[in-house]
């Protein structure tokens, strides 16, 4: 397992990004599975960044490792910010007409979509998400 | 990202290329406060952009129910990566892409 742990600011999006990227092309994922990847990792790390700490900061831990047959990704953000389960945010209503959409709540669903498995726990004062992907 | 604005008349194309994500969402939303006064017609190019994120999305959404009020508007040149995510969301039945 590989990690990599940032100030949860918006600013170091980036270098999570580029972090889980480099490790899905050594493993030779294709474009759309990279690009799935980073929404998933963006939607979370904005999560963290805007609500965990607010108003302070802290930081943001984001673990990468793979299995095989079949092939999957494993990711897992931490953070010790406020007690958070984003699984238990009601997901937007998308068959609901342009007047009744609301502008929130589309990351996390976003998230769900995006990946396999996905299953959040509350330890030692921590957020641990995990997620599974295949590719 | 870059924006490229065309206007005519009460016409407004918009293209935005690169990534519409939490970073730069935020720009796109002040550009749109007052490019969109008086304009009737507003067109999205996306031939150029690659990557959309739920603060994109928002963007859109805004834009749209804004729109609603006021005219019409459209996507055009989405790629296949954005239609994926606008299909996800349902936001592919909201809008009007060309």
């Amino acid at each position: 397992m590989e990690k990599i742990t940032v100030e949860a600011v918006l600013e170091n999006l980036q270098r999570v990004i580029d972090f889980a990227t480099e490790k899905l092309e050594e493993r030779d994922c294709s474009m759309k599975i990279i690009m799935q990847t980073e929404l998933v990792i963006e939607e979370i790390f904005v999560n963290i960044s805007s609500y965990a700490y607010h108003p302070e900061t802290g930081s943001a831990t984001f673990c990468i490792e793979f299995e095989e047959n079949p092939n999957a990704v494993l990711m897992t953000f931490i953070d010790s910010g406020k007690h958070y389960n984003p699984l238990e945010q009601a997901p937007p209503d998308t068959s609901l007409d342009i007047d009744e959409r609301e502008v929130g709540g589309l990351g996390i669903f976003l998230v769900k979509k995006n990946v396999d498995e996905i299953s959040y726990e509350y330890t030692d004062g921590k957020n641990i998400l995990h997620m599974k992907k295949f590719f | 990202m870059e924006i490229q604005k065309e206007q005519n008349g009460s016409a407004l194309t918009i293209k935005v290329i690169g990534r519409l994500d939490a970073g730069s969402a935020p720009e796109l939303s002040k550009e749109l406060t007052t490019a969109l006064d008086g304009v009737t017609d507003l067109t999205f190019d996306f031939a150029e952009l690659k990557y959309i994120a739920s603060a994109g999305l928002r963007v859109l959404l805004v834009a749209q129910k804004r729109m609603n009020k006021q005219g019409s508007m459209k996507l055009v040149n989405v790629s296949e990566a954005v239609l994926e995510v606008l299909d996800m969301t349902g936001f592919a039945s909201l809008m009007t892409i060309a």
